[in-house]
């Protein structure tokens, strides 16, 4: 019960705190970075820079003709898990009243049972993703630290979601001490490596349009 | 004080019939989970003892645990236990008061030295020489180390003694501990619970007198044929919570219908007790039954648990409690770091002009 206790309360705070100390520090350091003046005037320009980053958004969200078939898998694969993820976090009781309890909204909630199906489909989902890394060969060269650790803190509390719900291997309470500190670790790691995108996808998006349209390409 | 017939020899006399006696060990086996063939060793066991002596001393304690296990229900085989023990000592239930309940002890621990069971409820405080509790002139603390030095085994019953309870939650204010943190040098079986289910504290003492050995224990020193499972997987309401169907407040439609208290505090998931299969007065109902959600009063420090009525999957204390400071923090670090970019490519831009 200890660790449990250490979990629920000291960890998790500790965690919260330093997620939003992270996050503010990120998005401000980021948004108020020396940008280079583009000094040039730029090809003939057919929408204005909002509408090219828009439009930058809506086409990343499926693969160009042309690398279809390369792609497909990993994209398809890419929104398993993602979207897996989502409804795990979103959609399971225990975590809305988590939510809840923390910022007092709360919505309806799906049966566990199947939270628990698309635990399963999520982590096989996310093992696909890591094989892919793996096997393939640049991709792996060009693999940091932040790759593999972002993968790790990802996959850790959906795996260890799914054995404190099975009761496997040791005590409920431990099981679920666990599946919390896995929690905090992420929670602690977001701001700091790549699984920042969760709040800069579409930022970073936006740029490519708009940098990419003044600079006169198709989008 | 002891006698010198065995308890089968006493039972017989007293009028009880085989078939009662041998219910009675069926019973103890069962609950104790226990091989059907147990119940003929435990008959015999029970049946060839000497009557034992007990001693039972209470400390920082409400008296629960007494209540629960001399409960006001129709007198049952359990009840039997009292013809079992010879129990030498307990303040509420003995005749003698004052100095003659003193004496009654020390007798007690005279004539049975190394055989006598020591049966503890209450905690004791620590704090101030242990002053804040004290029983014919001696504290607690003097009290359980003089009546453990030549005891068989110690049993501490009901989560004051075992890990501390009502007294040891926070803040502490007589530092009050356990037994086990104190009797480190004989075997200490821990029933705990506020109060304890009553089966678990006779079973365990029919155990005991039977064979004349301690039952199988979890990691926290307590009988695993009462506290081997949680709460929540022996709960009759189980399937709501894996439907995702929960009460959200105790009279909405969820809890009339008897749906999962989960949402509302239920500590089932996390407590070791037999409450949903033993149940309560006679096997008549338990509190998750009752409409309330578990407590988790048999599980250490439950009463800082992060409060009865909060979903064991939210976070204790308030996690948000630094938010703001850490939102000034990292934004300001932010601008400064920016500010610190900002200057050096000026710098980098000035000197290569």
């Amino acid at each position: 019960m200890e660790l449990l206790e250490f979990a629920r309360g000291p960890a998790l705070t500790f965690a919260i705190t330093v997620f939003i100390a992270g996050l503010t520090y990120r998005v401000f350091s980021l948004f108020l970075m020396w940008r280079t003046k583009d000094s040039s005037a730029g090809r003939s320009r057919q929408r204005s820079a909002f509408m090219s980053a828009i439009r930058e958004i809506i086409r990343r969200l499926w693969p160009q003709a042309t690398y279809k078939q390369r792609t497909m898998f990993e994209l398809v694969n890419g929104y398993v898990f993602h979207i897996g993820l989502a409804i795990i976090v979103f959609l399971l009781a225990p975590h809305i009243v988590f939510i809840k309890d923390l910022v007092g909204l709360s919505w309806p909630a799906l049966p566990n049972n199947v939270i628990y199906a698309i635990s399963i489909i999520t982590i096989v989902s996310l093992i696909a993703a890591l094989v892919m890394r793996i096997g393939n060969p640049p991709q792996r060269l060009i693999s940091t630290f932040d790759d593999w650790f972002s993968w790790i803190v990802t996959f850790l509390p959906v795996v260890t979601g799914v054995i404190a719900t099975s009761h496997l291997g040791a005590r409920y309470e431990t099981l679920l001490a666990i599946h919390i500190l896995s929690v905090a670790l992420l929670l602690i790691w977001i701001p700091f490596g790549k699984l920042m995108h969760f709040f800069l996808v579409f930022v970073t998006r936006s740029q490519t349009g708009a940098h990419l349209s003044h600079r006169g390409a198709q989008l | 004080m002891s006698d010198k017939k065995t308890l089968g020899e006493m039972l017989t006399e007293r009028g009880v019939s085989r078939r009662s006696f041998l219910k009675y060990a069926s019973y103890t086996a069962s609950i104790m989970a226990l091989p059907p063939t147990a119940a003929t060793a435990i008959a015999q066991g029970i049946a060839g003892a000497r009557r034992q002596s007990v001693i039972w001393l209470s400390f920082q304690e409400c008296t629960g645990c007494t209540e629960s296990i001399t409960r006001a229900h129709a007198p049952s085989i359990e009840d039997l236990i009292f013809d079992f023990i010879s129990l030498d000592y307990h303040h509420t239930l003995m005749n003698a008061s004052g100095h003659l309940a003193e004496e009654a002890r020390e007798q007690a621990m005279k004539d049975n030295a190394g055989e006598y069971i020591v049966v503890v409820d209450g905690s004791v405080p620590l704090k101030d020489d242990g002053i804040y509790s004290t029983i014919a002139g001696i504290t607690n603390l003097q009290m359980l180390e003089e009546t453990c030095k030549d005891a068989f085994a110690v049993i501490a019953v009901g989560s004051c003694a075992t890990f501390g309870g009502i007294p040891g939650a926070n803040p502490n204010p007589t530092g009050a501990v356990p037994i086990s943190d104190i009797i480190t040098d004989k075997p200490i079986i821990n029933i705990s619970g506020c109060p304890p289910i009553p089966e678990a504290m006779t079973g365990t003492i029919s155990y005991l007198l039977a064979f004349g050995a301690i039952p199988e224990l979890d990691h926290l020193g307590r009988p695993k044929a009462f506290f081997g499972e949680a709460i929540h997987d022996r709960c009759y309401r189980r399937p709501f919570y894996e439907r995702g169907m929960f009460a959200k407040s105790f009279d909405d439609e969820g809890a009339r219908q008897g749906w999962c208290l989960f949402e509302v505090g239920c500590k089932g998931p996390v407590t070791y007790n037999a409450c949903a299969t033993l149940k309560w007065n006679g096997g008549v109902s338990f509190p998750i039954q009752s409409g309330h959600g578990c407590l988790g009063c048999s599980e250490p420090g439950f009463w800082d648990m992060g409060g009865f009525y909060k979903p064991l999957s939210t976070a204790t204390g308030d996690p948000l409690k630094w938010a703001g400071g850490a939102a000034v923090a990292g934004a300001a670090i932010g601008v400064a770091s920016a500010a610190m970019a900002r200057s050096k490519r000026n710098k980098i831009l000035k000197e290569g002009k």
